[in-house]
């Protein structure tokens, strides 16, 4: 194997990042790679930067790659290190602490600074700039509900972001703009006023044509003076005027550089081992300044890092504006021109605002104002430089009447061309998302930013993702999908699953603590959930939680509708025997038990049984040899059988003999909900094998295995697993089966909906086709087994159980008050 | 009429997060212990379908009823969420970690085992912040 090469990159924005990703996607072992950051901490996502400010997110939120991303990949990532020079000929990069690191290939990603207009007391305290996590922590400091006023310098997509952020916050915010109308780099002049209305219902004051003179104050800001004399008191004023490409470190390393770092197709710097990526870089005599173009960048230089041919052909931005309630959408270049035609759609009452600039019959630019729906749809068109001539007359109605189709809201998105781009922010494209809808059987939009990022970062595209959703799915998507356990916390069992494993959180208060449970101690649906999955997960290490059972686990018996318990002796196979049947008979007569049932399941139930009398009651049944039935059990119920070749004159295997081998080597075992299973001797299938969660009907050839079948609220016929032919596999089979489940079933849920929910193929991939796999789960089952097949019963019985709480079967007795306090005996 | 509180059993008879009944002629009181060690005192029938409350699981300063899941809070006696109804609530005390309720002071000694469910005095119905923790 040859030497990796050595990587290093100078910068950790959201540019370098990607590259990083999508090179370990591609090679994973291609670099050694080693990050020097300036800023202390891990990758962020900068474009949410907004939402922090306004409070609707945190900083945790928006951490893209945390400490576990960059170990995994064994990064060396330097932390707040900012490199001081750069020596290409010894291919080594210093940082201002002396660290040092060598280089194979180097990637400058220093990004952009904010740009300060040098007026008088631009370096009071209280003049902040907008462009990383200090500021923000800066600005919400300062931002004191109250009349405190922020004045902020700059009507662009980040100063009206900092402004409705800081309002948000409790501020009074006035913006300052030098042109006549807002954002006019992306907007025209009528959407710009439409925004600025906007902007003044949020209680934002607007001001125009100012010119910024000076900023006041002696040591802490107190104000702006506008050129025309005017005064707008401040405690604190935002500088977000525009970005300045940081390229000094470049051009000491003698790197040719413009306004940013000169970059090729290949964006590589004058020096062809060194790239360069982000706000840093100038190509073809462009500095960009939004994400998407970074991303396409990053996409090229991995490409090239690992041996690719792709170039980078310049961008066509778009962009949104994302303050809460506005939606504005633009793209491309509006300027008026000769060769230019307009199409313009205004409806004032309703505040919508639409226009394209042609040229050629060529989309050259897109306004939309109120009703944002179609921007995908017009941006494609331009990026592609359809001809639209034979759309022309309707085109400025959107896509659905273009296509006269219903005014069905997903047509709009059913329309657009696979390689439409559907997520900006991320460069995720309709057929990328499509295809991971359907390979990877995703159900929710949750499970579409896991797997493809799109809508992952800042969201304005969910409408569209979940269109796809609906697209792709039919009637069988349902944004409610996932639903979260309880009131106590927003997560679903699966990711409160996933995380107990991930971060081996082995205790119920660990699992509060962690995944921020918004209650004390959960609730009665939350925690006998937690305590399985912790039972499931750990059960070499976790200590069971009784107060977290439900009464019917604490006290190993049914409460019945009068506070009286049923007890069910286990019976293997539904087996038993004339010592058995006196020892019950005994026990009735003694604890004058008033009723006595056989269950469904082949067994014996006795009801009516006072609570007190429960130990007693085990005891006596213990002397006879009974453990318990679990027949309140989350857990392994009962194996039904038939009598197979011991009597039945078509029994074709040892059914008894087998079912009973399976409940003395599962019984005791938890499970998310109960586990009712039978074995037939013959197709004729006496013991109903095939409404059981897992069944077995026997054959000539041997064992089939059924599994995922119901006979309670839902009536269902079981699907068959495999055929095996003999009895060890049949069992292997089945003990794999109950594992699988019992690691990824949600609590409560049966196996027919656990199946149902997975997908029947994906269990028999990894049960029957996987023998490897099926061996693993096995080797758990016995493993936690062995802390399981203890018997509650004789435990409970015993005078000082170990299990569960000394008292809970004994009822509490008030005393007269004369009373010396004393020991509590068991009432009787 | 505090010389009423009779002492029923030690706090460290009741699991943290746990709960106990006790007979009394008046009917069974449930008595519950929270994680930090606050002890409720209440009717031990659920308002719903009269449901052994003592039987439930404790969160917070609730417990659900072991039947059919209300949820009941040990403070106020009050159903929680879209169900109306009461459970009546026992003044409780701690003193040296043992639990105390205040019944009447003349109890039978022989507890009438599933005794109508009486109404409670009102003056008994009121809610008292549980003392003395240990």
């Amino acid at each position: 194997m040859t030497e990796k090469k050595r990587l290093v990159v100078i910068g950790n924005g959201m540019a370098p990042g990607r590259v990083l990703e999508r090179l370990f996607e591609a090679a994973p072992d291609a670099y050694d790679v080693t990050i020097f950051n300036a800023e202390p901490r891990v990758n962020y996502d900068r474009i949410m930067l907004s939402p922090v400010l306004s409070g609707e997110k945190t900083y945790e939120d928006i951490i893209i790659h945390d400490d576990d991303w960059y170990a995994a990949r064994g990064i060396t990532l330097h932390q707040g290190k900012r490199i001081t020079g750069i020596d290409r000929d010894a291919k080594r990069v210093t940082a201002e602490d002396g660290t040092a690191a060598h280089y194979d290939t180097l990637l400058i990603a220093t990004g952009s600074n904010p740009f300060v207009i040098p007026v008088p007391g631009h370096d009071l305290e209280g003049v902040v700039t907008y462009r990383d996590l200090e500021d923000v922590e800066k600005m919400i400091s300062a931002a004191k509900p109250g009349g405190r006023r922020a004045v902020v310098i700059g009507g662009g997509l980040l100063g009206l972001e900092a402004a409705a952020g800081l309002a948000m916050r409790g501020m009074r915010v006035t913006v300052i703009h030098l042109s006549e109308t807002l954002m006019e780099r992306q907007l025209d002049p009528a959407a710009g006023y439409l925004l600025e209305k906007a902007i003044a219902t949020r209680g934002i004051e607007v001001i125009t044509k100012a010119n910024t003179e000076a900023i006041s104050g002696d040591t802490h800001v107190t104000g702006v003076r506008l050129k025309d004399g005017r005064e707008i008191p401040a405690d604190m004023v935002v500088m977000a005027v525009g970005i300045r490409p940081s390229t000094g470190l470049a051009k000491e390393a003698g790197l040719d550089a413009g306004r940013g770092i000169l970059v090729d197709d290949t964006l590589r710097t004058s020096d062809p081992d060194v790239f360069a990526v982000g706000e840093c870089v100038e190509h073809r005599g462009t500095c960009y300044g939004l994400v998407a173009p970074l991303y396409e960048m990053a996409a090229v230089i991995a490409d090239q890092l690992t041996g690719g041919t792709r170039t980078y052909q310049g961008s066509v931005t778009s962009t949104k504006l994302k303050v809460t309630g506005i939606n504005l959408f633009s793209a491309g270049d509006f300027a008026d021109g000769e060769d230019r035609e307009d199409i313009v759609l205004r409806d004032a009452a309703s505040g919508v605002y639409k226009r394209l600039v042609l040229k050629q019959n060529k989309v050259q630019g897109v306004v939309l104002y109120g009703d944002t729906a179609d921007g995908a749809w017009y941006f494609q068109m331009l990026k592609d430089q359809a001809d639209v001539a034979d759309l022309r007359d309707t085109l400025i109605f959107g896509q659905a009447f273009a296509g006269a189709s219903p005014l069905d809201p997903t047509a709009a998105v059913a329309a657009l061309p696979a390689d439409a781009e559907i997520c900006g922010c991320n460069g995720v494209c309709k057929g990328q998302i499509e295809q991971a809808i359907s390979e990877k059987k995703l159900s929710s939009i949750d499970e579409v930013r896991a797997h493809t990022k799109a809508s992952a970062s800042c969201g304005t595209c969910s409408g569209l993702v979940e269109q796809l959703l609906k697209l792709t799915l039919g009637d069988a998507y349902n944004p409610l999908a996932v639903q979260a356990m309880c009131g106590c916390t927003r997560l679903g069992h699966d990711d409160v699953r996933r995380l107990i494993k991930a971060k081996a959180l082995k205790t119920i208060p660990a699992v509060m603590q962690e995944l921020e449970w918004s209650t004390p101690n959960g609730c009665a649906k939350c925690r006998p959930a937690l305590n399985y999955y912790l039972v499931a997960d750990w059960p070499e290490e976790y200590e069971d939680d009784f107060q977290s059972r439900f009464i019917n686990e604490r006290a190993h018996a049914n409460i019945q509708k009068d506070g009286t318990y049923s007890v069910v002796p286990r019976m293997w196979g539904g087996q038993t025997s004339a010592a058995e049947l006196r020892a019950i008979a005994d026990v009735v007569d003694k604890f004058e038990i008033p009723a006595v049932k056989v269950t469904g399941g082949q067994r014996i139930d006795m009801l009516g049984i006072r609570k007190e009398d429960l130990p007693a009651v085990w005891a006596d049944l213990g002397k006879a040899g009974f453990v318990s039935g679990h027949a309140y059990a989350k857990g392994l119920r009962t194996v039904k059988t038939c009598v197979g070749t011991d009597w039945c004159r078509f029994g074709t295997q040892d059914s008894t003999g087998f079912g009973v081998r399976i409940e003395k080597f599962m019984w005791g075992s938890w499970t998310p909900a109960k586990v009712k299973m039978a074995v037939s001797g013959c197709p004729r299938n006496c013991a109903e094998a095939t409404c059981k969660d897992v069944g077995v009907v026997c054959v000539d050839s041997g064992y089939e295995i059924h599994f995922a079948g119901a006979a309670g609220l839902d009536i269902k016929g079981t699907e068959v697993l495999t055929l095996v032919a003999s009895e060890d596999d049949a069992l292997e089979h089945i003990v794999a089966l109950v594992q699988m489940y019992r690691e990824t079933g949600h609590y409560l849920e049966r196996i027919y909906k656990w199946a149902k929910r997975l997908g029947l193929d994906t269990v028999r991939a990894q049960i029957v086709d996987d023998p490897q796999g099926r061996k693993a789960y096995f080797d758990r089952f016995v493993v936690s087994q062995k802390f399981a097949q203890v018997d509650p019963w004789a435990e409970r019985a015993k005078p000082e159980p170990t299990q569960g709480h000394v008292s809970e079967f004994r009822h509490f007795e008030p005393k007269p008050p004369s009373a010396p306090a004393r020991t509590l005996e068991p009432a009787q | 009429m505090s010389g009423d509180y009779v002492p029923v059993g030690r706090l460290d008879d009741i699991p943290p997060l746990g709960g106990r009944c006790v007979k009394t002629p008046r009917g069974p009181v449930g008595v519950f212990r929270t994680e930090d060690d606050r002890v409720f005192a209440v009717d031990n029938r659920c308002p719903h379908r009269g449901g052994p409350l003592s039987e439930g699981i404790v969160h917070g300063a609730f417990v659900t009823c072991p039947l059919h899941n209300a949820v009941i809070s040990l403070e106020t006696g009050e159903l929680a969420g879209p169900d109306v109804g009461r459970v009546a609530t026992i003044p409780v005390r701690v003193v040296d970690g043992e639990i105390q309720i205040a019944i009447p002071a003349e109890i039978p000694r022989d507890p009438v085992p599933g005794a109508p469910a009486a109404a409670l005095p009102k003056t008994a119905a009121r809610r008292v912040a549980p003392k003395e923790s240990v």
